[in-house]
């Protein structure tokens, strides 16, 4: 498995590490002091479990996991027991590890995490806050929420994407990838390699390429079926 | 409180590497005086919320060291500046202070 740990605490951190040096199994492939951090690094990345801590300072762990739309299994780590029946409301954490963390108790964690299965019920929650309304996007340090339906295009400029918006455009360091999986596929449609449109916004079509707002955007002849099979063609 | 700090827990965490409690402690040591820094600036200006979480990240090393009656205490502490009350401030100022020695000791 592999996972990521975040605790704002260097000491909390080294611990976990050092725990999880015992199980052949996981495979840490990055420790974080802060969320906004972790966010970023999750849109270019995979990962199977998470070691989170709850108490953190601007942005809890219980809000980095309302900003993930296909949460990881989870493993919660705090000094404060009173968070626990909150954790019950999400599937996708598997236990919740109280400071200090024994050796014993880790292992256990780990087995659980192991065995467990994340419901659909808790990705459905996760998408139904997230993907129908809004997307949270890591810029210069800050998490900064974007409307979904008001993006009308995303761009693949090699290792960022641009997103355009009513309002804005915003460049993000991510993949077309990532964004694809965060966006309602009945919106958008990817149209080229390095293009996703939002359905909605087009206002002509013309042999191999979409008009939408001003862009002139081109389809390849791969995805061309596709976007004619979304039109309300008369 | 009278309650003495230990390496019992560093010690199992360790497995007896003495690299990882090396580097334990010189976390520990680089990270707390930053940490009782900033609790004392915001207990000193009144700010209880802010100073409840500076005592909520500290109580992980006051249960690192050892301190296991001091750790309760601390858990109280922290809700009673939740409420606006500072009458534990004292005690927990003990406790940081037997932390210090601590560490001061430890090489």
């Amino acid at each position: 498995m592999n996972c990521i740990i975040i605790d704002d605490e260097e000491t909390a951190r080294v611990i976990i590490n050092k725990l999880c040096s015992k199980f052949n199994q996981i495979n840490v492939i990055g420790d974080f002091p802060n969320a906004m951090k972790a966010i970023k690094f999750l849109n270019v990345n995979d990962v199977d479990l998470i070691f989170l801590d709850i108490h953190m300072p601007d942005f809890t762990g219980f809000d980095f996991i309302r900003t993930l739309k296909t949460p990881p299994k989870i493993i919660l780590s705090t000094s404060d027991p009173k968070f626990a029946i909150e954790a019950f409301e999400y599937d996708c954490i598997v236990d919740y590890l109280v400071k200090p963390i024994t050796p014993e108790r880790f292992k256990r964690a780990v087995l659980k995490a192991e065995t467990k299965t994340i419901s659909t019920t808790d990705i459905k929650k996760n998408n139904e806050t997230t993907a129908d309304n809004h997307l949270y996007v890591n810029i210069d340090r800050r998490l900064i929420k974007i409307d979904i339906p008001s993006i009308y295009l995303v761009e693949a400029k090699g290792d960022y994407i641009s997103i355009k918006t009513e309002d804005k455009n915003y460049t993000v360091h991510s993949t077309l990838k990532k964004i694809a999986d965060k966006l309602p596929e009945h919106l958008f449609l990817k149209v080229h390699r390095s293009y996703i449109i939002n359905v909605e916004k087009i206002i002509d079509i013309e042999d191999n390429s979409v008009l939408i707002k001003k862009d002139v955007i081109p389809v390849s002849r791969s995805n061309r079926p596709e976007l004619m099979k979304r039109l309300n063609l008369l | 409180m009278n309650e003495k700090a230990n390496m019992l827990y560093i010690e199992s965490m360790s497995g007896g590497d003495v690299d990882f409690e090396k580097e334990l402690i010189a976390i520990i040591k680089r990270e707390y005086p930053k940490e009782t820094k900033i609790y004392f600036e915001n207990f000193n200006s009144k700010n209880y919320k802010l100073a409840a979480d500076n005592v909520h990240k500290l109580k992980h090393k006051i249960s690192i060291l050892g301190l296991e009656k001091s750790y309760v205490m601390a858990g109280a502490y922290e809700n009673n500046l939740l409420e606006g009350k500072i009458t534990l401030s004292d005690d927990f100022e003990t406790v940081l202070n037997t932390m210090a020695d601590f560490l001061k000791e430890l090489n």
